[in-house]
């Protein structure tokens, strides 16, 4: 896995894109973006040349399940991994993600073994 | 409301009592006494609509009033009801859960440079230490070791003072849940106000319906229609116990279901 990937946070609250930075400086993850929602991550992704999105499910504006639908179907976006990290959990909505092609799915609160494990799934798989 | 309730009873009593009288009276040809029977009812039924209306009147106002809303105030709207306060209330919260999330995190960065520096010192001079007790260190190393031990000790007590420090302000940073919990509690006593509220007026409404007998359309059907879609943001699930299977209990049951989906 390279330690330099271009990484976005994508998240409404400030701290909580906060403590996503400092987990993935942790693991070694340096190179770290942020955006507060699917349409302030659109442009950033499009003109950026990102490796990497992480986000949130429930932002005001767009939320991370349309922003993930939206990488989907941009042709030059569409093999973008993303990681979901929510605190939605309701089964169907697991369910939608999975389908709507998320890469990974985390449920808040969560630990920094829990974003190791699947960011070293994810980039295992690719 | 069982006021209300009896002197509705009255004016069916009134109305059942009178009414075989009315039908003998015409039997009878007696129409004059029969017309002063139909206005006796006109007249009790009037009262009882006077009253009922007056009654609620009072019980609105009453209602309105529980609101919270200050109508006599020529504020503009938005500053009218507690409602306005409740969201000042909560935006209050989310600045103390941030802005002790952020001083937790400050403090905590502020540490651990800290820790690894005096880490990396102890394993150096243990390294050092270890030579000594092999008899590998000559006079002028162990005194150089001697006055490094010494700094040592003493960057050690400053060091640990200063993270000692930013524990304790750690611990301080977590007391926005005293001060949120508080402010939380108020918002959840107002919004059982207003609902107690709400559910007052609604039962007034119908009695309103019930004595001037007003019927709708059956609204019901409608609203049973409205599914909320899967993909709707719901945010925390506060109470999963009580959620049964819709919602996962954990990251474990997240991963058992994406596996189930081939994942």
């Amino acid at each position: 896995m390279n330690k330099d990937m271009k990484i976005l946070i994508v998240d409404d609250f400030a701290t909580m894109r906060r403590i996503i930075k400092n987990l993935l400086r942790d693991l070694g993850f340096n190179n770290t973006h942020e955006a507060d929602d699917g349409l302030t991550a659109i442009p950033l992704l499009e003109t950026g040349r990102f490796d990497f999105v992480v986000t949130d499910w429930n932002m005001p504006g767009m939320t991370g399940f349309d922003l993930l639908k939206h990488i989907r179907a941009d042709p030059n976006l569409k093999n973008m991994p993303v990681l979901m990290v929510t605190a939605e959990s309701k089964r169907e909505q697991i369910v939608a993600a999975a389908q709507a092609g998320v890469n990974g799915y985390i449920v808040k609160p969560f630990t920094a073994a829990t974003l190791k494990e699947k960011i070293d799934k994810i980039f295992e798989r690719l | 409301m069982s006021e209300s309730i009896s002197q509705s009873d009255n004016f069916e009593e009134l109305l059942k009592s009178t009414t075989g009288e009315l039908v003998s009276k015409i039997e009878q040809g007696d129409l004059v006494d029969a017309v002063n029977l139909l206005q006796q009812i006109n007249e009790a039924r009037n009262r009882n609509l006077y009253q009922e209306v007056g009654r609620l009147t009072r019980a609105l106002h009453d209602a309105i009033r529980n609101f919270h809303l200050d109508t006599a105030a020529s504020m503009p709207a938005s500053e009218l009801s507690e409602m306005a306060d409740a969201t000042d209330r909560l935006n209050y919260v989310i600045n103390m859960t941030q802005s002790a999330a952020n001083r937790t995190m400050d403090k905590v960065e502020e540490c651990l440079p800290v820790a690894t520096s005096l880490k990396q010192e102890a394993a150096d001079l243990r390294q050092e230490w270890a030579r000594l007790l092999r008899r590998e260190m000559k006079p002028e190393e162990f005194r150089q070791l001697y006055r490094r031990i010494d700094q040592f000790l003493q960057s050690t007590e400053s060091q640990a003072a200063f993270l000692g420090e930013n524990f304790s302000e750690i611990t301080l940073a977590q007391d926005y849940q005293d001060l949120t919990g508080q402010v939380v509690k108020k918002v959840i006593t107002l919004v059982h106000d207003v609902e107690a509220s709400l559910v007052d007026l609604v039962r007034m409404a119908s009695q309103v319906d019930r004595i001037t007998g007003i019927r709708h359309p059956d609204a019901k059907q409608e609203q049973q229609t409205q599914v909320k879609p899967a993909s709707v943001a719901e945010g925390p699930v506060v109470n999963a116990e009580k959620r049964g299977v819709d919602v996962v209990s954990g990251q474990d049951e997240v991963d058992d279901l994406l596996s189930s989906l081939g994942f």
